[in-house]
């Protein structure tokens, strides 16, 4: 072992082919989406442009920005209507998936007992509970917050569900040894090992808790009892004001966008130090 | 059988007695059968034995994870769950909590707090060679200092009897060596008890001063070898013709014991 220690370091070809593209990947991740991306609007706007569609029909690109900005004030206070419906609902989804599912990891006749009523909940489509909702629940907020709540839940439910009882067996037998109560079971072992299960269900019940929420006031929205993005969306189809519905279609795509990269990051946060499914790729 | 049971001369008192201890699972095998078993203060006691030959369940049946079909265990001297140790196959660990906190885990649950277990376990580590490592995350240990956290949690309470389940078995064999040496170094200055389940003659025969030789179909015990070598052991016993003249003679009572070994041979468990 002499004579290593020089700092240079010398690739084969091989080697270094490898690192050339992992350097191009990395960057070909950013750059090829953006690069479709934009060569996608430009088509749009050549589209329009070339066979003279009318802007109520397809608006080009640039009248959806300017609509946008124009816009700003009605759509922007609708997207808060709309976020609120949206967190509020993810809100009381973790609060009801997880504490459903500490529920159901108590005892495995809780579970089989209530597990199937979850499911047919989540199989209904939520477009067809909504009527009854309408019929029973006066509020408003209460109406659209139960439509979104019902679409957002289940993930969390099933996947936390799934985590606290994939705890390893070795490991309840150790905390059986050391006398742990089932309370001290559940703080110390089952809820950190229902940690990444838990995580990947939030990040699907995100992008629900919106979908869930546009629905809900879709379906409100027809009645003209809602002030979110989706009557915003109805609205203008109705005064035929296609840019105005591009740009609170845009919107809203923007803002699932943000909730997912949100919840990754906070999912990569919390799990970096230990969960295979954080660790960056290293031998 | 061809050897009747040795047992090992001048140790110390009883703790803990199987008389005609067996164990029938729900699913008709019997894992086993009219064991009868002393263990004495002190004691290295290694249970060998080929897969299936129910020394794991002996274990569990110890450690009080699981009760006999018949039979009884008989503990000499007051000894509850929180005197005994155990460590697994695997190490074990929680994956999410550094070193530090997987082994202040057993005093955690009795309600001790960070603070006041901060030097038991600070020492525990000393004790095992991770001095240093307190705040590094199981996956970034190797397999062998993972294996040292698992012991270091196992003994953190103090147990008066730390039961093992082949806890090297998955490492290589410097790293085993190592984990051995150390161990045997652990033992001899705390002198609690062990019981040491393993499929390793040579493993067996350089731990313990006792040898309990397991046969199958169904579990129970074929024969006791006594090691009489004196402690400490190091690597001169690991090579010594003594060392391999009592290997071959616990190899031959284990092949003895596949041979009695009822029905047909199969791996795993």
């Amino acid at each position: 072992m002499t004579a290593i220690d020089q700092p240079v370091l010398t690739l084969d070809p091989e080697e270094a082919g490898r690192v050339r593209q992992e350097r191009l990947e990395r960057i070909g991740r950013w750059v090829l989406p953006l690069a479709i991306m934009i060569l996608a609007i430009w088509l749009w706007d050549r589209v329009c442009v070339w066979n003279e569609i009318p802007k109520y029909i397809l608006p080009r690109p640039g009248v959806v920005l300017q609509t946008l900005y124009d816009d700003a004030g009605l759509l922007f206070s609708s997207l808060l209507v709309t976020l609120r419906i949206t967190f509020l609902s993810l809100l009381l989804a973790v609060v009801g998936g997880v504490g459903l599912a500490v529920l159901f990891a108590q005892s495995k006749w809780v579970e089989m007992s209530f597990f199937p009523f979850a499911i047919v909940l989540q199989v209904t489509p939520i477009v067809a509970i909504f009527p009854l909702i309408n019929i029973y629940v006066n509020n408003q907020t209460v109406k659209l917050l139960l439509c979104a709540w019902i679409v957002a839940f289940f993930p969390i439910l099933s996947n936390t569900t799934l985590g606290l009882n994939s705890v390893d067996r070795n490991l309840r037998d150790m905390f059986k040894l050391n006398g742990a109560t089932r309370w001290q079971q559940l703080r110390y072992l089952r809820l950190p090992a229902a940690m990444p299960y838990f995580l990947g269900g939030l990040k699907i019940a995100g992008g629900l808790s919106l979908i869930g929420a546009v629905v809900a006031e879709f379906v409100a929205g027809a009645q003209g009892q809602s002030s979110g993005l989706a009557s915003r969306i109805i609205e203008a189809g109705y005064r035929l004001n296609a840019p105005r519905l591009f740009a609170a279609l845009i919107l809203i795509s923007l803002t699932g966008i943000l909730i997912f990269l949100v919840l990754s990051l906070v999912s990569h946060l919390i799990l970096r130090r230990w969960h295979e499914s954080a660790l960056k790729q290293e031998r | 059988m061809a050897q009747a049971p040795v047992t090992a001369s001048g140790q110390g008192p009883v703790l803990l007695a199987l008389r005609h201890v067996g164990k029938v699972f729900s699913n008709g095998v019997t894992a086993l059968s009219d064991v009868d078993l002393t263990i004495r203060e002190g004691d290295f006691l290694s249970l060998l034995g080929p897969s299936g030959c129910g020394k794991s369940t002996a274990l569990r049946l110890i450690a009080g994870l699981s009760t006999p079909t018949s039979g009884v265990l008989d503990w000499r001297g007051a000894i509850d769950r929180s005197n005994i140790g155990f460590v697994f196959q695997e190490p074990t660990l929680l994956p999410w909590a550094n070193v530090f906190d997987n082994v202040w885990l057993p005093l955690r649950l009795k309600g001790v707090s960070r603070a006041k277990a901060a030097p038991a376990v600070t020492e525990m580590l000393a004790r095992v060679h991770l001095t240093g490592f307190e705040n590094a995350v199981p996956r970034e240990l190797s397999g062998g200092m993972k294996m040292r956290v698992s012991i270091a949690r196992a003994m953190v309470t103090k147990p008066r009897i730390l039961l093992m389940d082949e806890p090297f078995a998955a490492l290589d064999e410097i790293t085993r060596f190592k984990l051995n040496n150390d161990l045997l170094e652990l033992w001899q200055d705390e002198r609690f008890t062990v019981v040491f389940v393993t499929h390793s003659v040579f493993e067996s025969v350089f731990l313990s001063n006792r040898v309990v030789v397991m046969a199958a179909r169904p579990g129970r015990v074929h024969a006791e070898l006594a090691i009489d070598a004196a402690y400490p052991r190091d690597e001169v016993f690991r090579t010594s013709p003594d060392y391999a003249a009592l290997c071959r003679q616990a190899s031959d009572i284990l092949v003895n014991a596949i041979n009695t070994s009822a029905g047909p041979h199969h791996d795993g468990h």
